[in-house]
């Protein structure tokens, strides 16, 4: 038990709750709860494929505006068709897939690092976010498709709310904690999960004891884009309308997690839960710091304090934890 | 059975809203020139953002003025102010006939506007940058003054005896949206917070305002300075079970429609389109004919109150993207 990886960022998140517990009088509430599981989600569910991507030893930059793409995609395509809304959801997933599939076979044929490699694909995406919409819809947002067939019963599976007792609990949670159990048995209980810690370790070792390195690698970016078209598709249901040049900037909030989570950025070693912990500490901060009422101007110098914090802790009881064995 | 196949046949389709719907209503704006003076070549050089909704609408006024005044219109923009200065300096190497600038960061500027003066380019400043466009030697300044414009909402807010209000600020160090709730602050009698949030992450900007709301249950009023924010705030508003009233700055289709349905209080426009129609019609006259809009003082396009009784009517032009 001390020697898991989420061991650190557990007991960080405990220390950020009891701090916001105390300063913040509404924190406790059934209400803020939901609010800060709902902001925890929106990152959660990509910091998980983005941790095992991690584990794997490997970097995507892209994530933050693939995002956007997959919501873009979905809606333009159902717009631009008069289709059925669940059709352009169809088409965003292919496609969503198909830059991951993109990123995942480069980094393979060539051998380039995936740092270069998505950083190429993250400009790439930006511009063709903002290139191909003005080009399609005339202006740089998407139009509203809430008046087509089909968006309810997309909003209900992508962004509708649950109440349990008094709190609403958004959708998002309920797929972030699935992708979370889907990760963790994946990563402990099958042949795959191996693969990956094994790729993250030592590639060429992994590969000289039979693993198929390309296969598994390919795979996790496939992974990456799922949790893209997820986010994705929420995004859209949930507010309608996509601006174009949303979502830069938050590849690395998704990096943040998982390294909070205890994922090392050389890869091999780290953990879904991890990862899901690291989200919700952020979740629990950038809310908190509000909650708290703090004073506005500081807000992103509290936000970075904070996570350093739950970092260096991290690392201090994983250190404990290991001299102890 | 020819039923079933029928609907599995049409199950692709949506039957309400979409392009098809658009069309149908839609009749496309024609753009012939409507004078015979020479082809002259205008830039314009914006400080926005990439995908920004608000200077696309600048844009398009721009252009439809372009069309009809026989000018070759060109456009670029960064919102780095040490890039920005480089495009301009771009746009007079490349002789333009005439340049629009916006100067959200004035002193970045400043060298690059007077050589563009110095080799004789009449420039005129637009959106920001009122105090420092005549000191740079600009022939005038097209926009809203943002204290102006807060001050309106804040005389607005009194009139609907709020007492307690949120400005909700999406772009960390953004002079204007500083001097926006400044005005806010100025003239409303209640009280007001400034919360900041990120603006690329729209589900961090709803989570952040619905934290604020479950905090101070005495919040009656959330200020949104661009429109894209607003129905976020709305929905914010609805998750924290808060009665707060969502008022914003600027427009655009999705603000228009929940201002008409009176999820939205009202919208304080600056009219966007109107500062690019504006500058390049004034570009234009002042070659054409020595005219002066508003003999050299700034011109000002907003702030202009919109309720929800102008909702209909501006759907419309929302729709299209020039509202």
């Amino acid at each position: 038990m001390l020697g898991r990886p989420e061991l650190g960022a557990v007991v960080g998140a405990i220390a950020v709750f009891v701090v916001f517990s105390v300063v913040a009088d509404s924190f406790l509430r059934a209400s803020s709860l939901s609010t800060v599981l709902y902001a925890s989600s929106t990152l959660g569910i990509m910091a998980v494929p983005v941790a095992l991507l991690m584990i794997g030893g490997e970097f995507d930059l892209s994530t933050g505006v693939m995002v956007t793409s997959s919501s873009l995609v979905s809606s333009m395509f159902s717009y631009q068709m008069t289709a059925n809304v669940w059709v352009g959801v169809g088409v965003s997933l292919l496609v969503t897939l198909g830059i991951g599939l993109f990123n995942g076979y480069m980094l393979v044929r060539t051998k380039l690092p995936s740092f270069i490699i998505t950083l190429g694909t993250f400009l790439m995406l930006t511009g063709l976010n903002l290139g191909l919409t003005k080009l399609i819809s005339g202006t740089v947002s998407t139009k509203t498709i809430s008046d087509m067939e089909g968006f309810a019963s997309a909003k209900a599976l992508f962004a509708s709310e649950l109440t349990i007792g008094s709190a609403d609990i958004q959708v998002t949670v309920v797929w972030w904690l699935a992708l979370v159990a889907l990760a963790t048995w994946l990563l402990l209980r099958t042949k795959a999960g191996n693969w990956i810690f094994a790729v993250g370790g030592g590639e060429h070792t992994a590969r000289a004891v039979g693993v198929p390195v390309a296969r598994t690698k390919i795979g996790l970016y496939l992974g990456v884009a799922l949790g893209a078209w997820i986010s994705g598709q929420h995004l859209l249901f949930n507010y309608d309308v996509v601006q174009s040049g949303e979502g830069v900037g938050n590849e690395l909030i998704y990096i943040a997690a998982a390294v909070i989570g205890g994922c090392l950025l050389t890869g091999g070693y780290g953990s879904a839960v991890g990862a899901a912990v690291g989200a919700f500490i952020f979740g629990m901060t950038s809310k908190g710091i509000v909650y708290a009422q703090w004073e506005p101007d500081w807000f992103k110098f509290f936000l970075g304090a904070m996570l350093l914090v739950a970092v260096l802790l991290n690392a201090w009881i994983r250190k404990r934890a290991e001299a102890s064995r | 059975m020819s039923v079933g196949l029928a609907s599995v046949g049409l199950a692709g389709c949506s039957s309400t809203g979409g392009k098809r719907a658009e069309e149908e209503r839609n009749a496309a704006v024609s753009g012939d020139a409507a004078v015979g003076t020479p082809r002259w070549k205008i830039a314009m050089v914006s400080h926005s953002g990439e995908g920004d909704t608000f200077w696309d609408i600048v844009q398009s006024g721009a252009k439809q003025a372009a069309a009809k005044d026989n000018i070759e219109f060109h456009y670029s923009h960064d919102k780095e102010a040490g890039r920005q200065a480089q495009l301009v300096k771009a746009a007079v190497d490349n002789d333009v006939d005439g340049l629009i600038v916006s100067l959200a960061k004035p002193d970045a500027m400043k060298g690059a506007i007077k050589k563009a003066v110095k080799a004789g380019i009449p420039v005129v400043t637009v959106n920001s940058g009122q105090d420092k466009s005549e000191e740079y030697g600009a022939l005038a300044h097209i926009g809203q003054d943002e204290v102006l414009a807060g001050e309106a909402v804040g005389r607005e807010l009194n009139e609907r005896g709020r007492k307690k209000a949120v400005c909700l600020l999406h772009e960390q160090g953004n002079v204007g949206h500083e001097e926006r709730c400044r005005g806010v602050r100025k003239t409303f009698d209640g009280k007001v917070r400034n919360l900041h949030a990120d603006g690329t992450n729209m589900p961090a900007v709803e989570s952040s305002l619905e934290a604020e709301l479950q905090s101070d249950r005495e919040i009656d009023t959330v200020v949104t300075l661009g429109a894209p924010f607003a129905p976020t705030a709305v929905k914010a508003a609805e998750g924290a079970g808060s009665k707060a009233e969502t008022v914003t700055f600027d427009l655009n289709d999705q603000a228009a429609r929940e201002l008409k349905d009176g999820s939205i209080g009202f919208a304080v426009d600056q009219q966007p389109y109107l500062q690019g129609y504006e500058a390049v019609d004034l570009l234009w006259l002042e070659r054409y004919n020595a005219n002066m809009l508003g003999g050299g003082e700034p011109v000002l396009t907003g702030p202009q109150i919109l309720t929800k009784k102008d909702a209909s009517t501006l759907q419309k032009y929302t729709k299209r993207g020039t509202r």
